[in-house]
This record gives C-alpha cells, sequence and structure tokens, in this order.
C-alpha cells in the first residue's frame, strides 16, 4: 500500500466481506437445508439457522435415498465420479507430457502437422461436438464403459502446451550432460525431466481433477446403465421429479457433499491451484 | 516454430510419444466434426438407409428459423450479461484485496471456492433458492411486490440463469485480474502519489490501462465459458423454457440431435458453433503470442 487510510482501508474490509457473505449465501443455504426435515422445507421460506436433523438427513443419503429416486447408491455415485476424475486426470498428464516431451526434444517429419492437430482440439469442445462423437462411441461399443466415459475426455491441448512451455525453459545443457553420460531419450525423460516437472504435474493435478470430477453432459450422453452413474447426474436426477415433491433436505445434502471434495481441494491446494490456473491460462 | 539446439535422434520413438495423445485427438475430436461438416450437408433418411447431399439447405432452415435466431439472440444476452457481471464483480474484489497486503491470502481463499463448484452443482443450488414453493428468494421478493416465477416468467428465468452463471465465474475472474494488478509496478504507483493523486485516480489512470491484456482476455474465456460450459446449468434449472427463452445454442443443438433426433439441423449447428470457437480461440491466441513479446 502506498499510502495510509484508515477509513478507506476500513470500507475495503468492510466490501470484502460482505461481497463473501453474498458469495457465500447459496451453500450456506444448502447447508442449512441440509440440517432440516422435509416437512420444515415445505412448509414455508427456508430457516436461516441450522435444524437438528443434520444426522438424519446425511445418514439418509448413504442409505435409503437412493432406491426411493430409482438411482444406484450415493457411494457408488461418489465412487464412479473418483474413478472418472482420476482416470482423466492421469490420463491427461500422461498423455500430454508424453507429447510434449516428443515435439520439444526431437526433429522428426511431421512434428509441425501433430502440433497442429493436437492445437485444434482447443478449439472443439464436446459441447460443441455431442451427436457425432456420440455416433463414433456408439459405433465403437463403448456406451456404458470407463473407456466410453473417459478416453473422449483425454485428450488435452493446454496441458501440452503447458509442459511444451516448461520444457523450453529447461537448460539445454541438461541434455547435453545427460548426453555425455550415456542416457537414452527416455533415461532423460524419466531421471530428468519428471522430477523436474513434478510442481506443473502437482498443478495440473488440481486442475483436472476438477475438472472430471464437474463434467455432466458427456456422463448423461454416454451412460444409461445405473452402474456408471456419476454423481453430477444422480444430483440432476433428484431434482428432476416428474410426481411427487423434491426432497430438498437429501438433494441438499446430496449438494453439499458432492461439493466437498473439489472446493477442499482448491482450498487447500491454492498455491498450486493459482499456478496451474494462470500458467495454463484455461 | 522453436525447438531445442540439440535434440535427440530417434526415428520411430516421437511417434510412439505421440500416438495416444494423437489417436484420441483423430478419432474424437477430428472424425467426429468432419462428420459434424459432412452430415450438416446431407440429408438422411429415417431409417439411416441412405444419404442425399442437399448443400446448404440445412443452414438456409435454420437462418430463417425463427427459433434459432431467437436462441443466437438469447445466447448473446446471456453471454454479455455473464460476462459483464462476473468480470465487473471480480475486478471490484481484486482490487480490494489489492490494497490489503497483510489480509490479501484469507481473502483469496474465501472467494477462490466457487470455481470448484460443478456447474450442475450451482445450477441446483440457485434453482433452491429461486424455487417458487420453497425458495427463500421468492418469499422476500413477494414482500417487495414482485411475484417471482421462472417456470411461467421469460424474464425471471434468464435472470436466474445468468446469476448462476455468473455465481460461478467471480472467483476465475477474480484470480486473473488480482495477478494482473500484482503485476503493476510499485514504482509507479508511489510517483503518482508523490504527485499528489489518489487511490482513485491511480487506478484509472495506472491500474486500468496495464490490466487491459487480461480484460480483453477474461472477456474472451467468459464468452467461451457462458456460450459452452453453462449446458449443464441450463439442464438442471430452466430446460431452455418457458417458451425457448433461456435455450441458448449449446442447449439447443442437443435438444434438436439427442433429444428431438433432427440430425442434419444438429450437425449444422454444431458446425455454427464450431465457427464462434475457432474465431474465439484465434483472437485469443493472436492475443496471447502479442503479449508473451512484451
Amino acid at each position: 500500500m502506498v499510502e495510509n487510510r484508515p477509513f478507506l482501508t476500513f470500507l475495503t474490509h468492510a466490501f470484502l466481506i460482505s461481497g463473501f457473505l453474498i458469495v457465500a449465501f447459496p451453500v450456506y443455504v444448502a447447508i442449512v437445508a441440509s440440517t432440516h426435515d422435509a416437512q420444515t422445507l415445505m412448509s414455508s421460506a427456508v430457516p436461516l439457522l441450522p435444524g437438528s436433523h443434520f444426522l438424519e438427513n446425511y445418514t439418509a443419503i448413504f442409505t435409503n435415498v437412493s432406491a426411493a429416486n430409482g438411482l444406484p447408491s450415493f457411494p457408488l455415485m461418489a465412487m464412479n465420479s473418483l474413478i472418472m476424475a482420476l482416470v482423466i486426470t492421469f490420463g491427461k498428464i500422461a498423455i500430454s507430457i508424453l507429447s510434449a516431451f516428443a515435439i520439444v526434444y526431437f526433429r522428426f517429419p511431421l512434428r509441425l502437422l501433430a502440433f497442429w492437430i493436437i492445437f485444434i482440439t482447443l478449439m472443439l469442445p464436446v459441447e460443441v461436438r455431442i451427436m457425432p462423437t456420440y455416433k463414433i462411441v456408439a459405433d465403437l461399443g463403448m456406451l456404458n464403459s470407463w473407456a466410453g466415459l473417459t478416453i473422449p475426455l483425454i485428450a488435452s491441448a493446454t496441458a501440452t502446451f503447458l509442459f511444451r512451455q516448461f520444457f523450453m525453459t529447461v537448460p539445454e545443457e541438461m541434455l547435453e550432460a545427460s548426453r555425455v553420460d550415456g542416457a537414452g531419450p527416455m533415461k532423460f525423460f524419466r531421471d530428468i525431466l519428471l522430477p523436474l516437472s513434478q510442481t506443473n504435474i502437482a498443478a495440473l493435478f488440481v486442475i483436472l481433477f476438477i475438472y472430471g470430477w464437474i463434467q455432466y453432459l458427456w456422463p448423461v450422453l454416454v451412460t444409461t446403465d445405473l452402474g456408471y452413474y456419476t454423481l453430477m447426474m444422480g444430483m440432476k436426477r433428484m431434482v428432476a421429479v416428474q410426481d411427487g415433491e423434491i426432497q430438498w433436505n437429501l438433494v441438499m445434502a446430496g449438494a453439499v457433499l458432492a461439493m466437498l471434495p473439489p472446493v477442499a481441494i482448491v482450498m487447500l491446494m491454492q498455491r498450486l491451484f493459482i499456478r496451474g490456473l494462470t500458467e495454463t491460462e484455461k | 516454430m522453436e525447438t531445442k539446439r540439440s535434440t535427440f535422434n530417434n526415428r520411430l520413438l516421437p511417434y510412439l510419444l505421440l500416438a495416444p495423445q494423437l489417436i484420441i485427438t483423430l478419432v474424437f475430436f477430428i472424425w467426429p466434426a468432419g462428420q459434424a461438416i459432412k452430415s450438416s450437408f446431407e440429408r438422411e433418411d429415417p431409417f439411416g438407409m441412405s444419404t442425399v447431399f442437399v448443400g446448404l439447405t440445412h443452414y438456409k432452415r435454420l437462418f430463417l428459423d425463427p427459433n434459432y435466431l431467437q436462441s443466437l439472440m438469447t445466447t448473446a444476452v446471456f453471454a454479455v450479461s455473464v460476462t459483464v457481471i462476473s468480470m465487473g464483480l471480480g475486478l471490484l474484489f481484486a482490487v480490494a484485496v489489492d490494497r490489503l497486503a497483510r489480509s490479501a491470502k484469507v481473502y483469496t481463499t474465501l472467494l477462490v471456492w466457487p470455481y470448484a463448484v460443478a456447474p450442475v452443482i450451482a445450477g441446483i443450488l440457485w434453482f433452491f433458492l429461486f424455487n417458487n414453493t420453497t425458495g427463500i428468494l421468492p418469499y422476500y421478493l413477494a414482500s417487495l411486490g414482485i411475484r417471482w416465477d421462472h417456470t411461467l416468467n421469460p424474464t425471471h428465468a434468464m435472470i436466474l440463469l445468468i446469476i448462476a452463471a455468473a455465481w460461478k465465474q467471480i472467483s476465475y475472474n477474480f484470480l486473473f485480474f488480482l495477478a494482473g494488478l500484482q503485476s503493476v509496478p510499485q514504482s509507479l504507483m508511489e510517483a503518482a502519489a508523490i504527485d499528489g493523486s489518489g487511490p482513485i485516480k491511480r487506478f484509472f489512470t495506472i491500474s486500468l490501462p496495464l490490466l487491459s491484456p487480461t480484460t480483453f482476455f477474461l472477456f474472451i474465456i467468459n464468452v467461451n465459458y457462458t456460450m459452452f460450459d453453462t449446458f449443464s446449468i441450463v439442464d438442471a434449472t430452466t430446460q431452455g423454457g418457458p417458451a425457448q427463452s433461456t435455450n441458448i445454442l449449446v442447449y439447443k443443438v442437443y435438444q434438436d440431435g439427442y433429444l428431438g433426433l433432427n440430425l442434419g439441423s444438429s450437425a449444422a449447428q454444431s458446425v455454427v458453433l464450431m465457427l464462434i470457437v475457432v474465431v474465439l480461440t484465434v483472437i485469443q491466441f493472436r492475443f496471447v503470442e502479442r503479449r508473451v513479446q512484451y
């Protein structure tokens, strides 16, 4: 701060705190709603103070709610979301770091073409090519399978660019020295490049995990089998009740649980998360 | 494109390293995109037995269809509103946090987490808050004389969608604006302060002009976000209704193609969307390249 203005500082704090309260309001209401019983939520506007049904609702979500909605059990959906997020994360990191390595450390015919093919994926988000991609996955017999759920989401231009950018900053001497020591390309990759990339990998991990965890459209398209339902699909189904009342207390308990992992990761790994985000600019 | 001065000599290895990425890209990105372009020029009979080349018929019909034109309009309104609101608030928060050296980290933590909330969940949360029978906001709006009903009132539906989408995006804009503000040289600020300009004048004459690249970058990213990533917010709240009033382009592709099975039109819509992303991406990259040279 350039000069000291106590009043302005006070105003700034007041502004930020009220800003935070407004931003946090929906989540606060969700937490409060998840501690009341269905009756209380239906009778009038949601109370602003927590109720006494916390344990009851959160136990119910794990035991009987799913069957009532024709959904698989909550732990199964959470497990599916976790598997999907992890496969996408590791898959994206693995194939991007390898292709960045190829592009930076080798000179070969069609290198530029390969680079452009990867670059194009930036322009083709899954939302844009819904029908044809769905059709190809169906033709390959990959509907209702882990492969169908994850592989089409694994290619990643941004991660490749991030690694490429980082590799460009690794000193030339590293390669020359390891060459003198008689190391081949894969040994150089494993013993030098991989350890140097640790922070980048960790930062990407945070962002990509969130990306995988919050996927919605793709799983809705490729899975009809209840065994592959993810949390996001389940939550949507609980709200889209055709006849009968929405069990808001349970929906909110589910929403709170579904938010918890990615939000916790962002708050705990803030430094890495920001680094990954601002460096990939995605 | 730059490479290292010294590289490895190996004929086969680079192709092996690139293979997984390239195979996935070709099979699940390039091939379907090509298919979309191809079938946007064809009509398929209902049993999928034969296809006829029909030229630009699908596109012509699309741009003469009032529903599609309305969807374009809706998307524009939605994209601009969300972008303006989320960038405005993001900037305000960033300026405030930037002033407070000591507690900046705490406030960043407090403001950054909505990024990690899934769009579906954001939709469900706001749907609950604005729900007619149980929601807390219609209850207070009623005491102001406003009868809230986003299932019947198109304006209300759009407002609900804009709030839900902007809420999730504030933290992203905040982070980038904060990073931008923190890279403004302190010496410039001090010099201006010695010359007697106050914090508000300093913001408008120094910080804001230096933030213009960040602002432009965020503008493109936000338009991209509202046009494509908000699918699940629409699906969880309004499903394009009432009366098509929130049926943004991405949602319409899904409705016409996946639910309505109108393949030719859906393919043409996909191609239009691809063109929009291509334009946005190219603009973004030209800008990023330019900024790298600074």
